[in-house]
């Protein structure tokens, strides 16, 4: 059952320790995520000041995904009249409720309906930061940000580019989509295309884990980014993430990784929900295999922060890469890459990738399909013991 | 771009015009409520009335029941007429009507500016089958469509175009040296030498730069436009501004032009779309296109007040253009579509022969029966102000001044190369600053391989 390690992998590390007499996991691995008790929520506002560098005077508020975004949303319409809030059913306060009571505070010039279409939305958008407006477009589920792929990728990404001179630009813009699986979402309902976006230059790819994550992120996203983001929310997580969340303005830098967790042995980097299921196996393999290991929060997925990664993968020597979307072409291979590059001298292990099979995500296979805390866990015991 | 606006006639600074439309004693447009009988007709649909004649479905209220099935059969219907002022004589054909509201000036500057754009078009054409140019795209038989619609635009007002909308840019001011620094990409284009030739591109009068992809400007005119009447609500100092948005009839095929009219009408934006209908995109006639009656059948549809004009008529085109800017700023806010019908004289670009799918008899005929700019001369002769010296004279200098700008630009450096990185993101990124590196490492290790000499600053031209 337990792999014998090769004698010539036997370096330092089983010197010290002995995973390969580990015994299986005591309990079973794939449980349902706690989120009452995940350690990457703030459950109470102590540690939440320790984390986000608030000032002491903070107050804040426990709050789900969709809340928080909510109250993002709010804090953005009141800070600036620049903003603007549209897409399909936004009026009424979404299909997700992000937008409630946004347009009764804030009017139907600024929150409003669009008809039914991805591209128009985008375009309109896109015109609309040209003129100097701060757009939050919405874009139903990430599954119908397609029909807009000409204009995300052709127009937005590259009106900065090709202004040149003129000054002209759509950094104004935000598009925000629910992405990620929900259980039952099927074909249309369950993708992540942040890969997608990662490959055009001139957009920023943000997806935030949290509801705390969420609004200093969001924030940032709208008033200190100059270029086009793509704003992910892990819709699984909208009412099931419950932490508390500043109650005033914050923002999150947008070009920096998060440690989550420190640890020696290991590396995972990971983004959006699965950094639960990392969570969940990484206390499992920590009790089980005495490993330490360390856990980091991409946040931005394009572009990047490769020296978070580097750092800790230089100090561990050991990387596992954890995404939902499929894993061909996905950010876990650029990931891999630039590890591969930047740390191949430290490297005592091939860098792992736990993502989504190369598949879709067919609605009664979907726990087959997407990574889980089992898959995590055998990808943390399998490189410690390479 | 000069900080000189040039407007019909006669030649004002920006500040003087910004100042003189401050003092416009004009109530702003947008200051005027949300159209009350629009917002109560949609805003409720409770079902019949006992003895209605009318089911208030939600989707269509103000129809009527009928016992008689009948398709509607859009060939029964007569096709919407061409508007015209002048025939292709230069003569005014309605004797009733007002005088034009056009002056001699005015006039002349537009057959001017017809002019420039159709002599630099040969120039250009030619030059590219030289091989001193990568590419062109001329607007033989449009130059009336641009220049007269532009006309009708304050430069306060904002434009995207397709690509064939020369003479919008002229008209607006921009100067040959800009043309010909974009065409060559040297380091005075506004687009810093990344776009291919004809992707013009101008700050002030806003024109915003043309980018290759058919039809994606067309929801981002109305964005744009959506986004003037919002900043003329939040601040009535804002001079009443409009978006001017130009498309071919082949692009309104695309599913943008679809969406950039329906959100215009739904979000009630201040757009005006120029639909230049020119009967060919690339090889494919408008038959092949589309078998309703052109796009303007189109804007009825999207419930967009519309209009069809003569396109060889820049009094025909002016005037449509002026009026529905009005009609743009009216009622707080309204898109509206014109169809300029025209004939696409040339070929597609100077990578298309057209003569490969259509007749060169019927190009002739075209070119010789009728054409924007022989019937513009024709009715400034009428008027006994031009002559044929002074056509030869102008086509003189005006030649003389194109050539001088094209060895100017042709001789000048192209921009340096970090402007290849720049402007990507409003920062040159980490990742960009270290490939930036690597290619100044390549570039110093094979210095054979690679001639900058026409860059600025040949390898220094990535430091920043």
């Amino acid at each position: 059952m337990v792999p014998i390690p090769r004698a010539c992998r036997l370096v330092g590390l089983y010197g010290r320790r002995s995973y390969s007499t580990a015994p299986s996991p005591s309990t079973r691995l794939n449980l349902p995520i706690d989120y009452k008790s995940t350690p990457l929520l703030h459950h109470t506002p102590s540690s939440l000041a320790n984390s986000l560098n608030l000032p002491p005077s903070s107050t804040s508020k426990s709050m789900n995904l969709y809340t928080a975004i909510n109250a993002a949303l709010r804090t953005a319409l009141s800070k600036s009249d620049k903003v603007m809030l549209f897409g399909e059913d936004v009026a009424f306060g979404g299909v997700f409720r992000c937008s409630m009571d946004l347009q009764t505070e804030f009017g139907s010039e600024r929150v409003f309906n669009t008809p039914l279409t991805e591209q128009g939305i985008i375009g309109f958008a896109i015109g609309a930061a040209a003129e100097g407006m701060k757009p939050v477009a919405e874009i139903q589920f990430a599954d119908y940000v397609f029909p807009a792929f000409d204009q995300i990728v052709n127009e937005a990404a590259k009106f900065r580019y090709r202004e040149g001179a003129t000054g002209g630009n759509a950094g104004g813009l935000v598009i925000r989509m629910p992405c990620g699986a929900v259980g039952h979402g099927a074909l249309y309902h369950s993708q992540s295309p942040e890969a997608l976006f990662a490959h055009i230059p001139g957009l920023q790819v943000v997806i935030p884990r949290s509801p705390s994550q969420a609004k200093g992120l969001l924030l940032a996203s709208i008033f200190e980014s100059k270029n086009p983001v793509v704003f992910m929310e892990p819709k699984v997580l909208y009412r099931a993430a419950v932490e508390h969340v500043p109650s005033e303005y914050y923002t999150i830098p947008l070009n920096k990784a998060e440690v989550i967790k420190p640890g020696n042995d290991v590396t995972i980097i990971s983004y959006g929900q699965p950094l639960y299921l990392c969570s969940a196996a990484i206390a499992a393999a920590e009790k089980n295999l005495g490993a330490s290991v360390e856990l980091i929060d991409l946040r931005t997925i394009y572009p990047w922060d490769r020296q978070t990664v580097l750092d800790s993968v230089n100090k561990t020597g050991r990387a596992i890469v954890v995404h939902e979307s499929m894993v061909n072409f996905g950010v876990g291979a650029e990931v891999a890459a630039t590890i591969q590059t930047g740390a191949f001298l430290r490297l005592e292990a091939p860098v792992q990738r736990v993502a989504g099979w190369s598949t879709h995500t067919g609605l009664t296979y979907e726990k087959l399909i997407l990574p889980d805390v089992t898959r995590i866990y055998d990808a943390i015991k399998r490189t410690l013991e390479y | 771009m000069t900080p000189l606006i040039y407007l019909p006639g006669r030649v004002r600074s920006a500040h003087a015009v910004r100042c003189s439309l401050l003092k416009s004693p004009l109530q702003h447009p947008f200051r005027s409520s949300y159209p009350l009988s629009l917002h109560k007709r949609w805003s409720t649909s409770l079902s019949q009335r006992p003895g209605s004649d009318r089911v208030r479905f939600p989707g269509a209220v103000n129809s009527k029941f009928t016992t008689e099935m009948a398709f509607i059969n859009p060939m029964d219907k007569p096709g919407i007429p061409t508007y015209r002022v002048m025939d292709s004589d230069g003569v005014l054909i309605d004797k009733s009507r007002s005088e034009l509201s056009v002056s001699n000036e005015e006039a002349l500057a537009w057959y001017r500016n017809m002019l420039t754009v159709s002599i630099m078009d040969v120039i250009m054409f030619e030059a590219q089958r030289q091989g001193r140019l990568s590419f062109y795209m001329v607007s033989a038989g449009e130059e009336g469509i641009s220049v007269g619609s532009a006309a009708a635009l304050t430069p306060d007002d904002v434009v995207f175009a397709q690509y064939r909308e020369t003479g919008v840019f002229q008209q607006r001011g921009f100067a040959l040296k800009n043309f010909m620094s974009q065409l060559f990409a040297n380091a005075n284009d506004n687009g810093r030498g990344r776009n291919m030739p004809v992707h013009y591109g101008c700050e002030y009068p806003k024109t915003h730069t043309i980018s290759s992809t058919l039809a994606t400007q067309i929801p981002q005119a109305s964005g744009a436009a959506y986004a003037l009447k919002l900043q003329a609500l939040q601040n009535p100092d804002t001079p009443p501004r409009i978006v001017a948005c130009y498309f071919g009839e082949g692009a309104a095929s695309e599913g943008d032009f679809h969406a950039g009219l329906n959100i215009a009408a739904t979000r009630s934006c201040p757009v005006v779309f120029i639909c230049r209908n020119n009967g060919y995109a690339i090889s494919t006639p408008t038959l092949e296109q589309y078998r309703g009656d052109g796009i303007a059948s189109r804007g009825v549809g999207y419930g967009i007040d519309t209009i069809r004009v003569d396109g060889n008529d820049i009094f025909a085109v002016y005037e449509a253009m002026k009026a529905a800017r009005t009609l743009a700023l009216s009622q707080g806010g309204k898109p509206v579509l014109i169809e300029a019908m025209s004939y696409r004289v040339s070929h597609h670009s100077t990578s298309d022969d057209s003569f490969a799918y259509r007749a060169r008899v019927e190009v002739e005929d075209w070119k010789r029966r009728d054409n924007p700019i022989i019937r513009l001369r024709k009715w400034l002769e009428n008027e006994g102000i031009w002559n044929e010296d002074m056509e030869r004279q102008a086509r003189e200098s005006i030649r003389k001044e194109v050539l001088r700008e094209f060895g100017e630009a042709e001789r000048a450096k192209k921009p340096a190369i970090r402007f290849a990185f720049e402007d990507v993101y409003d920062e040159v990124t980490e990742e960009a600053r270290e490939q930036m590196k690597e290619l100044r490492r390549i570039l110093e290790e094979y210095p054979e391989e690679y001639d900058l000499r026409s860059f600025e600053g040949g390898v220094k031209g990535l430091d920043s």
